[in-house]
């Protein structure tokens, strides 16, 4: 397992959305809002074009976690704010620091950034490590 | 237009979600996720698991059906096209496997303005078919010019 101890980084995570992801998470989360998936609908409510949905990113977040804590039972908890907008085909960095560790929970603070904008912020993991 | 408060611990009806692997997988296949226990029965089953389990984040899949009525209820009184999800949480207790079937319960936990902007904050509860709460979420929404 990742070193876990106050002030360590988690291995970051990078992904690259590919054009189509958005409508792969539509299918698979049901959430099918236009912005996602309607280019068209998109640009007229006056986005660049399809957005990732929150909750696709938010999932990154979460893989950072549970990939560095080695088992999906260790993430107890995730808050995060999302703010701006995500885009596909753009990559997205995911940076994990461990803030506090004690009683056998590490606290890590967690960010999102796309084009070094940060759209997932003042996010918090909860990871268990026993 | 200040909010409307009214709402506030109102709750909706329960919706019962049955887990499938080849949805389990699909979903881990949109996120991203290569860790055998959630895409492959066998590994899943090595690692102690009836079946392939749910990614933590799978319980968006299970339980936003729930909260989505709140989302949509006059009584609330989203403006949609104004809408931003601005923040989400979520609680995890025990792992989500492949042929749980989840009941979800959402309420509506605060609406509140500040700086001309409303928070809309539903609460989810979601138990697996043991009683075990699997996940808590809190879902805040954001509404741009209340």
């Amino acid at each position: 397992m990742t070193d876990f101890t106050v002030g360590s980084e988690l291995p970051v995570v990078r992904v690259t959305p590919d054009k189509f992801v958005t409508l792969r998470y539509a299918g698979a989360s049901g959430d099918y809002n236009p912005i996602h998936v309607d280019e068209g609908f998109a640009r007229q409510v006056g986005l660049p074009g399809r957005i990732l949905h929150g909750l696709w990113t938010m999932a990154q977040v979460a893989r950072a976690q549970t990939e560095a804590a080695g088992r999906p039972q260790r993430l107890r908890s995730l808050r995060v704010q999302f703010r701006g907008m995500g885009l596909p085909e753009h990559e997205l960095v995911v940076r994990s620091t461990v803030r506090e560790s004690s009683g056998g929970v590490a606290w890590v603070d967690t960010v999102a950034e796309q084009d070094g904008q940060q759209i997932i912020r003042n996010a918090t993991a909860e990871i268990a490590l026993t | 237009m200040p909010v409307q408060t009214e709402a506030v611990g109102k709750s909706y009806p329960p919706v019962l979600y049955a887990v499938g692997r080849e949805k389990v997988r699909e979903y881990a296949h949109a996120v991203g996720e290569s860790d055998p226990v959630y895409l492959d029965v066998e590994a899943a089953r090595a690692a102690g698991h009836a079946d392939v389990v749910a990614p933590p984040m799978f319980c968006v899949v299970y339980s936003a059906m729930a909260v989505a009525p709140g989302i949509f209820d006059p009584d609330v009184g989203i403006n949609f096209a104004a809408m931003l999800h601005g923040g989400q949480e979520f609680h995890w207790g025990p792992l989500v496997i492949a042929g749980d079937e989840i009941t979800t319960q959402a309420t509506v936990k605060e609406i509140s303005e500040r700086d001309g902007r409303g928070y809309y904050v539903f609460e989810s509860v979601s138990k697996n078919q043991d009683g075990e709460t699997v996940c808590t979420g809190t879902w805040t929404n954001i509404v741009r010019g209340v």
